[in-house]
């Protein structure tokens, strides 16, 4: 970029708006460690999977209706009568898991090398912010298809405000039942409201990323570690080296997308549940509701519980822990690679609670599975609420000054 | 990353089995690209389903181009509307109020565009499979596969009747259970029970087609998209190990 | 990190496949989002040829029937009527139809299939209102040199009894001849002229 000679056209640009420098900081001469791994790929994914359901969902709402007498039928029309409105709303529903799956391993990726710790304390949060934003997305997204599932799903979660108090629940619903009026503002807070925080939020996010560094799997500042001219020794410029690396993450990625959306959109049944093939009937309630995958961990969660309010504020706990990880963890260290065998234990039953979490909530509450569901959630909380006490404890090991690369 | 995959098989897989729910008694086992066969369950739905149950999202227009049938013979043979109605843009909806249907039979029959996606085929076929005669029931009928089913059992002419021998077995729990046995014709149908097997066959697999009906030319792109994505990931593959070469 | 061994030409190389078939993979994932904005197959279906019954139209009456959501006239002119559009040709910006705004068989005076029955789009050609049908001779409000025609109540555009557009009103071209043919003598089609004789 350097060498060649000004552009004139950049030139008069960059006398108005700082398009080189904006290039500059947050790509040519943004430095990032070179030794990220696997789990580096899905912060841009996250960003990948944004973009599609932004342009599909502005590409739906041109032929969807948001009205509960018409709103099944016109997702029939797209699915049949517009030309490729199948493939389109396919990438859209895919793309609501992807990006759950998606940002559950990149938040994995914090936890593993710490990268919630000081400095990046800001960064965790507006992530945590992101993660809350898309699961309200992604719950009044839900509804608009107005399919039995989407019915009956909302109106159980909305129940769980009533728990708090039945006025709120009415407030949320502007109706005594999930109704037209549901319909309604649910449709504008999906295509409106939401996207424009998870937006917001998704700028801040990089923007704090960027003042502070990104963290690796070594959890080592690298720039405690300069050169001569000031470039971290252990960074890389972000372009052209990890876009190039990116572009691969991405086709990989897009490669499983792609075979899910044309082979196996309803994924047996978890990203497009059978039941909502069917309208939705307020008279008659489906046998099993079950929330879409993504929730189920947090479902399981306020189901373990027996009384009801109890489980709601235990649910909403279960994601408030996720935010005070900065201050939870009191580790000399950041990656998991110079923790001890407490954290690593911890960490491994914390995964394992999640995930069976995640499975107990697509389950019919027996007794049996819901004792299970207690153990599960009990571990998820001591995970965090014993953090402070199992991180300084652990015994670490030394960090070394630069980071590992083959 | 060996123990998230174990993870993900020890938990994740057993409860996409599960979600797949509970015994069905047969498989459908139908061919999408076999438009003999989407044809003749076609002329079955029409004459044998469509007194009832309408395919609302789904125009005759579309089902005379995928199913290779000609627009005029759509129009004849298929088509039971007169008039300014009489179009082949028109969908396949009928005149059946939902009151009337109340009184006529318990439930409305409901519109059978998606019955194949919320149901799946397997259900269909053993549910068309497993009418038998019960005399408590309204119509005479009763199902295996969707037990006391408002539905008459509208192709006994072409099946035949048939009953359900049921035996005693002692279940888990030690009790008694009655336990399907076999099926014992009581009637002769004019058809014999493998034509009428294909007869529903053919209908469940017309229906898996109602279903979507973009299906086959959706999946037909997939490969394209896949290969071209293959072709990208070398491209992509060797520019970013051309760049990484400076990377020490 | 330095770039002493890099092969240079190689990366270019490398660089423009990439780009080449990145964009391609772009280029062909717009194929999709710009169809979606189509006509869809219910679209195109209600927009399909429509039949009219003309056995009703008195001589010198109007209907009007709707095709692809736009009004079509169907006037049976007297042999008055079409006796006074063979004299005004030097009134009118376009009287021989040269303009294609009309099938290759309603190029003529009577812009028709058969003389009597003009079949119109009624959507003036100038911003798209919908013109009166005025068939009568000399009124006041129009001029006593009106020869009975069609004039536009929103910019004054003047079009007479075969839908040709006079001089010096705003509207450039005459009024468009949908495709269209005869099913029986008292039965029309309008949308399609496939077959027909």
């Amino acid at each position: 970029m350097m060498e060649k000679k000004p552009n004139a056209l950049l030139t008069w640009i960059d006398a108005r708006f700082p398009l080189s420098k904006m290039w500059k900081e947050h790509l040519s001469e943004y430095y990032a460690p070179k030794n990220f791994n696997f789990w580096y790929f899905f912060g841009s994914l996250a960003l990948l999977v944004l973009v599609i359901q932004i342009v599909t969902g502005i590409f739906l709402v041109m032929n969807y209706k948001p009205s509960a007498t018409e709103a099944f039928a016109s997702v029939e029309y797209i699915m049949r009568d517009v030309p490729w409105g199948n493939l389109i709303r396919y990438m859209h529903s895919t793309g609501a898991s992807a990006f759950f799956i998606v940002v559950y391993l990149h938040m994995f990726r914090g936890l593993m090398y710490g990268s919630y710790q000081k400095p990046r304390e800001l960064i965790w949060i507006f992530g945590m912010l992101i993660y809350v934003a898309l699961m309200a997305e992604a719950f009044m997204g839900y509804l608009l298809p107005w399919g039995q599932m989407s019915f009956w799903g909302a109106q159980v979660i909305i129940n769980l405000f009533g728990a708090i108090s039945e006025p709120l629940a009415e407030w949320i619903r502007g109706d005594f039942v999930i109704a037209d009026a549901t319909l309604n503002r649910f449709f504008s807070f999906h295509v409106i409201a939401v996207p424009l925080i998870l937006l917001g939020l998704v700028v801040a996010h990089i923007i704090a990323l960027h003042e502070v560094g990104s963290n690796n799997p070594d959890g080592i500042d690298i720039k405690a570690n300069k050169d001569e001219n000031g470039i971290p020794k252990d960074g890389i410029p972000f372009h052209p080296y990890y876009t190039v690396k990116d572009i691969v993450g991405v086709v990989v990625f897009l490669i499983f997308f792609f075979a899910v959306v044309f082979f196996k959109p309803e994924f047996w049944g978890w990203f497009l549940e059978k039941d909502n093939f069917i309208p939705a009937d307020p008279l008659k309630t489906p046998e099993h509701i079950v929330p879409l995958w993504y929730f189920t961990p947090f479902y399981a969660i306020l189901r373990a519980v027996p009384s009801q309010l109890g489980g709601v504020l235990m649910m909403g706990a279960a994601i408030i822990m996720l935010f005070l990880l900065p201050w939870l963890d009191r580790g000399k260290v950041r990656s998991i690679r110079y923790r001890g065998g407490i954290y690593k234990t911890m960490l491994t039953l914390f995964v394992i609670s999640f995930l069976a979490l995640g499975y107990l909530g697509t389950q019919p509450a027996t007794p049996i599975l819901t004792n299970f569901a207690r153990v599960f959630t009990i571990i998820y909380f001591v995970f965090f609420l014993a953090m402070p006490w199992y991180t300084r404890i652990d015994r670490t090991k030394p960090v070394p000054e630069r980071v590992t690369f083959k | 990353m060996k123990k998230l995959i174990a993870l993900f098989i020890a938990f994740v897989v057993p409860a996409m089995a599960l979600a797949s729910g509970g015994k069905l008694m047969y498989k459908a086992d139908i061919d999408l690209t076999n438009t003999a066969s989407l044809q003749r369950g076609a002329k079955i739905f029409v004459n044998y389903c469509m007194g009832c149950h309408s395919l609302k999202y789904m125009s005759y227009g579309r089902m005379a181009r995928d199913l290779k049938l000609s627009e005029d013979m759509v129009l004849e043979n298929l088509m039971l509307r007169w008039g300014a109605d009489k179009k082949i843009g028109a969908y396949m909806t009928i005149p059946m109020p939902a009151e009337e249907a109340k009184k006529w039979f318990v439930a409305v029959p409901p519109d059978l565009s998606l019955v194949a996606r919320s149901r799946g085929k397997d259900w269909l076929y053993s549910y068309l499979l497993t009418f038998y005669v019960d005399d408590k029931r309204p119509f005479g009928m009763n199902n295996l596969t969707f037990k006391n089913a408002n539905m008459p059992h509208v192709l006994w002419q072409l099946e035949g009747l048939k009953k359900a021998v049921f035996r005693k077995e002692k279940g888990h729990d030690g009790k008694e259970h009655e336990v399907f046995d076999r099926f014992e014709y009581l009637t002769k149908g004019s058809m014999t029970p493998d034509q009428y097997k294909q007869a529903v066959r053919d209908l469940v697999t017309f229906l898996a087609y109602v279903g979507e009906p973009g299906r086959l030319a959706h999946q037909r792109l997939g490969v394209w998209v896949l290969l071209f994505l293959a072709v990208f990931f070398v491209v992509a593959y060797m520019l970013k190990k051309e760049y990484w070469r400076d990377v020490h | 990190m330095s770039k002493d061994d890099a092969d240079l030409s190689r990366r270019r190389f490398l660089t423009a496949a990439t780009t080449v078939v990145g964009g391609v993979g772009v280029a062909a994932a717009l194929v999709p989002f710009i169809s979606y904005m189509a006509p869809s197959d219910r679209a195109k279906a209600a927009g399909a040829p429509v039949e009219a019954d003309i056995s009703k139209i008195e001589p010198g009456e109007k209907i009007t029937v709707l095709w692809r959501g736009k009004p079509v006239w169907v006037v049976r002119r007297t042999p008055d009527m079409l006796e006074r559009l063979k004299k005004i040709g030097d009134r009118l910006r376009d009287p021989n139809s040269e303009v294609p705004q009309q099938p290759e068989y309603a190029k003529n005076v009577f812009r028709s299939r058969k003389p009597e029955y003009l079949v119109a789009v009624g959507i003036c050609t100038h911003l798209g209102c919908s013109p009166t049908y005025r068939p009568e001779v000399g009124p006041e409000d129009l001029g006593a040199d009106w020869p009975g025609g069609f004039f536009c109540p929103c910019h004054g555009s003047r079009f007479d009894l075969a839908g040709r557009v006079f001089k010096n009103v705003p509207a450039p071209t005459n009024l468009v001849i949908p495709p269209y043919k005869y099913l029986s003598e008292s039965l029309l089609l309008i949308g399609d002229d496939k077959g027909a004789a």
